[in-house]
């Protein structure tokens, strides 16, 4: 017992050491953004108008935020339309981090998604909903695998990197959206285009009057990634592939498949989380999807450190911030755009770790998210990913 | 430096450190992998603060601020990986960070030209600097690294463990260089491992153990058992009782082996040997003639482009790995960081790293964390690998505990063929002897045992056989029992076929 007691001690110090480094950063970096936001919000009073200096403004702004976002049923539920796509797509971008992949695609994968449920919506609209629901979801899953599929596959032959092969994939998927929806999908006489309703497809709702089938999608898929990546031999092979390629191909792994694999997965996620926009929200498409959902997931994703159950806090945090900006816009006159920079600030704040660690004087020198050697990786050009002969 | 302490959480890397350096003097720093050798220089480097103690120079207290800091005081550190740009000329390289202006905007290369020659000269190795750096051996590396610190007229010089990628001859002159700049007044530091080396070179000689200086030695009044027992607290037998192989039937075959590298270079070319079960290969041969692409070929790493690898019989040539893993094959890389290990992960998971897929790791598609932990914890024990627990990530470790994961996992399994690529690089005595007796014990379990290692003491040793490599090619077979130490050497460097050397191969063939 005397052997084993400060042993058992001292690991529980650790395993709550290490909750404590996982959590403590990204919520700092989000304090830390809620405190330039508000500088922002004070000093852009003086270019109004008449403008005068109201301390109080910024409490006002961030009050109004969150009674938007979790004032009422309504309001919560409302949050939680907007965190699904979040979740799914944030999946997405987090197990490709995992394998060391750069998925900036999510946005494209996300579309054409959308398209391929939309599609086979329409075309079952009248049939049971099991059935379309079914067919539906499938068909956007597996639109949005195909096309995470390329990338990954290009990366694989040719070492062709998926964040330059994604990003042209994004503006190749809008173009095709807008081909087909004021094309052959264009509901006959209507003054613009769009598809037709999804009819019999649309999600059952669950909760209030918006809370659709995908809520609980994306709360499952979520646990269903986890258990993926940290309980199956797949997972371990996903996440040696991405902390080391040349260790994995020493241990038998096959990167190149993995690669291909992960990107598949990455492009299905994405493409489900289109698949609940359109089924869940809109029940139809026009020829340009105004979100970013594909983009914020990168956010989410790096939020979480790329785990797979800390994207559902981070989701609901972008989520939230997105359905409260609506009524920050009312009551506190700011526009929504300051939604982005309090992102952009956070992210900004966790992805320099360093300065914030010397800045609080923290200990030791934990990279803060999974994700940042892959970045690094993406940027720095060495050719040490998987794939690159 | 005097009372230097430096805590550490949970370690005291260095404990009240008094060690004083004259000029003209080599001084050697010895210890085991995680002593405090490194955490010592880095203070004196100014990469880390003491938390106690004060380092003097020529008798005045100082505080070293940082690198520029400790530079700027004649201070210099040659870092076992070289801090070298390859595609830059050395006159270039040795500018970076202490240019010689010609005026406000301008280098002044003339110049820096003429001083390095007249340093070069100086000490005794004239080189080109308008040669690029790329393209010299590692040894003529190591003196820009040196010529570098005596550009910014380094007094004190810092030797991080200088000899590790030189062949014998290389260290002599580089033995002769340093034994120059201490007598022009000089003082060297000289960090390392080997006993020899440190007997060889030093003036003095300080031991540290786990973070205490715990002996001053002169090297004429020691012998490398008296530094070695030093070293690790206990008595360490330095050479490995090999006793005697029974060699049995031919396990391995490798025929005709060609071998291209990632350029498109044939670096093994027709190499052709053959190792007994319960035998032990040794391949000596300076880094870089071929070895790690005959490695790579036989394990499945790298496609041959003509030969044949055939294990007991079976064809394995151009297999994949875990076709050769699953057939008994065990590889300990020559790169532990880059291929044995993933250093996020928990020892646990890299201790499974080549079998995870399979029973008991894995039921089905299921990993069985339970059984991954349960063998964790008895490799731990069994392999000694100094850890709190098997759930720490494994780049925590010491580089002697992390040889250790790679070798339980490699060795603990059903092997008939046990590659070994440098498998003690790096690593302290302590560590080595260990190793070493896991190797014979798995020879004498009549396992077929290539052990590449550009270490030629290590491959003398431990070998019944031993292949000389020279530019892609074994260029002799000698008994590894009765092989010359000399002549081993002049082959490795040579690769010229020295009749004696011929003649004990055949043999020990015969």
């Amino acid at each position: 017992m005397t052997v084993t007691t400060p042993a058992s001690r001292g690991r529980l110090r650790a395993a709550a050491s290490q909750a404590w480094g996982a959590v403590a950063l990204p919520v700092l970096s989000i304090l830390l953004a809620l405190v330039v936001g508000g500088v922002v919000i004070l000093v852009s009073q003086l270019l109004e108008p008449n403008g005068s200096l109201n301390p109080i403004r910024p409490f006002e702004a961030y009050r109004s935020l969150f009674l938007g976002a979790f004032g009422n049923v309504d309001n919560v539920v409302e949050t939680l339309v907007q965190t699904t796509p979040l979740v799914l797509a944030g999946l997405a971008v987090a197990i490709g981090f995992r394998a060391g992949l750069f998925n900036i695609g999510a946005q494209g994968q996300f579309t054409l998604g959308a398209l391929g449920a939309v599609i086979v919506g329409v075309a079952l609209a009248d049939q049971p909903g099991f059935v379309a629901i079914t067919a539906a979801v499938l068909a956007g899953t597996l639109v949005g695998a195909a096309y995470g599929f390329i990338p990954g596959f290009l990366k694989a032959i040719s070492g062709a990197h998926e964040v330059v092969t994604t990003i042209m994939l994004n503006y190749v998927a809008n173009s095709i959206l807008a081909a087909l929806v004021s094309g052959p999908l264009k509901v006959p006489n209507s003054p613009s285009p769009v598809t037709r309703d999804v009819g019999n497809a649309a999600f059952p709702i669950l909760i209030g009057t918006d809370g659709h089938l995908g809520l609980l999608i994306a709360l499952v898929m979520a646990f269903v990634i986890w258990w993926l990546l940290f309980r199956t031999t797949r997972g371990f092979e996903i996440r040696t592939v991405g902390a080391n390629p040349d260790a994995a191909r020493y241990a038998g792994m096959r990167p190149k498949l993995i690669t291909v694999f992960t990107m598949s997965l990455s492009g299905a996620l994405a493409g489900l989380a289109g698949a609940c926009v359109v089924l869940g929200v809109t029940h139809k498409m026009q020829s340009s999807f105004a979100t970013s959902v594909g983009f914020d997931a990168i956010a989410v994703a790096l939020l979480a450190r790329s785990n797979p159950l800390a994207v559902l806090p981070s989701a609901l945090l972008f989520g939230a911030m997105r359905a409260g900006s609506n009524r920050m816009q009312v009551e506190a006159r700011i526009p929504p755009e300051l939604i982005n920079v309090l992102v952009a600030t956070a992210l900004l704040f966790l992805v320099a770790t360093p300065v914030l660690r010397r800045v609080l004087r923290m200990r030791g020198a934990r990279p803060v998210t999974d994700a940042t050697p892959t970045i690094a990786r993406s940027y720095g050009g060495s050719g040490s990913g998987p794939g690159v002969p | 430096m005097r009372g230097i302490t430096k805590r550490y959480p949970g370690v005291v890397a260095n404990d009240h450190i008094d060690l004083s350096v004259h000029p003209g003097e080599i001084h050697a720093l010895l210890g085991e992998n995680g002593a405090g050798k490194t955490t010592l220089m880095n203070i004196l480097y100014g990469l880390a603060r003491p938390d106690e103690g004060e380092i003097l120079l020529d008798g005045r207290p100082v505080t070293i601020a940082g690198p520029s800091d400790a530079i700027a005081r004649g201070i210099n550190m040659v870092h076992q990986h070289f801090m070298l740009v390859p595609v830059l000329s050395v006159a270039d390289n040795i500018l970076l960070g202490e240019e010689t202006m010609a005026n406000r905007v301008f280098l002044d290369r003339n110049e820096a030209r003429r001083r390095i020659i007249e340093l070069g000269q100086r000490f005794g190795f004239a080189i080109d600097p308008d040669v690029r750096v790329g393209s010299l051996s590692v040894g003529w590396q190591q003196r820009v690294e040196i010529l570098k610190a005596l550009y910014r007229n380094a007094r004190i010089l810092v030797l991080d463990e200088p000899t590790a990628a030189l062949t014998p001859a290389e260290t002599e002159e580089i033995f002769a260089v340093l034994r120059r700049l201490a007598a022009a007044g000089h003082s060297v530091i000289f960090i390392s491992h080997k006993l020899y080396e440190v007997l060889e070179i030093a003036d003095r000689i300080t031991v540290i153990r786990r973070g205490k200086v715990v002996g001053e030695r002169d090297p004429g009044a020691t012998n490398e058992d008296d530094l070695a027992e030093l070293m690790v607290g206990r008595e360490v037998q330095l050479v490995v009782d090999r006793g005697d192989s029974h060699p049995a039937g031919v396990e391995l075959q490798v025929s005709d082996l060609r071998v291209h590298d990632d350029r498109g270079t044939e670096v093994v070319r027709g190499v052709s040997f053959e190792i007994r079960a319960g035998e032990i290969l040794g391949i000596a041969g300076v880094a870089g003639n071929g070895q790690d692409e005959l490695v790579e070929a036989i394990i499945g790493l790298r496609k041959p482009t003509t030969g044949r690898v055939v294990l007991t019989g079976r064809d394995m040539t151009g297999r994949s790995p875990r076709a050769l893993t699953s057939a008994g094959v065990g590889y300990v890389p020559a790169d532990r960081h880059r291929f044995g290990l993933v250093l996020p992960f928990p020892i646990a998971d890299n201790l499974v790293l080549t079998t995870y897929y399979r029973s008991p790791f894995a039921h089905g598609v299921v990993r069985d964390d339970g059984a991954i932990e349960q063998n964790g914890e008895r490799m731990v024990h069994e392999f000694d690998i100094r850890t709190p627990s098997p759930t720490v990530p494994a780049g925590t470790l010491s580089g002697g505990n992390q040889q250790k994961i790679v070798v339980a996992r490699e060795f603990e399994r059903d092997l008939r063929l046990l590659v070994l690529d440098q498998p003690t690089r790096g690593l302290d005595v302590g560590s080595i002897e260990f190793i070493h007796r896991q190797i014979i014990a798995k020879r004498d379990a009549g396992v077929a045992v290539l052990l590449v290692s550009a270490e030629l003491d290590e491959v003398l040793e431990m070998s019944d056989r031993i292949g000389v490599m020279y530019r892609g090619e074994i260029v002799s077979i000698v008994d590894g029992r009765t092989a010359d130490k000399e002549k081993v050497g002049r082959l490795m460097a040579t690769g010229a076929q020295l009749e004696a050397a011929e003649a004990a191969g055949k043999a020990a063939s015969a």
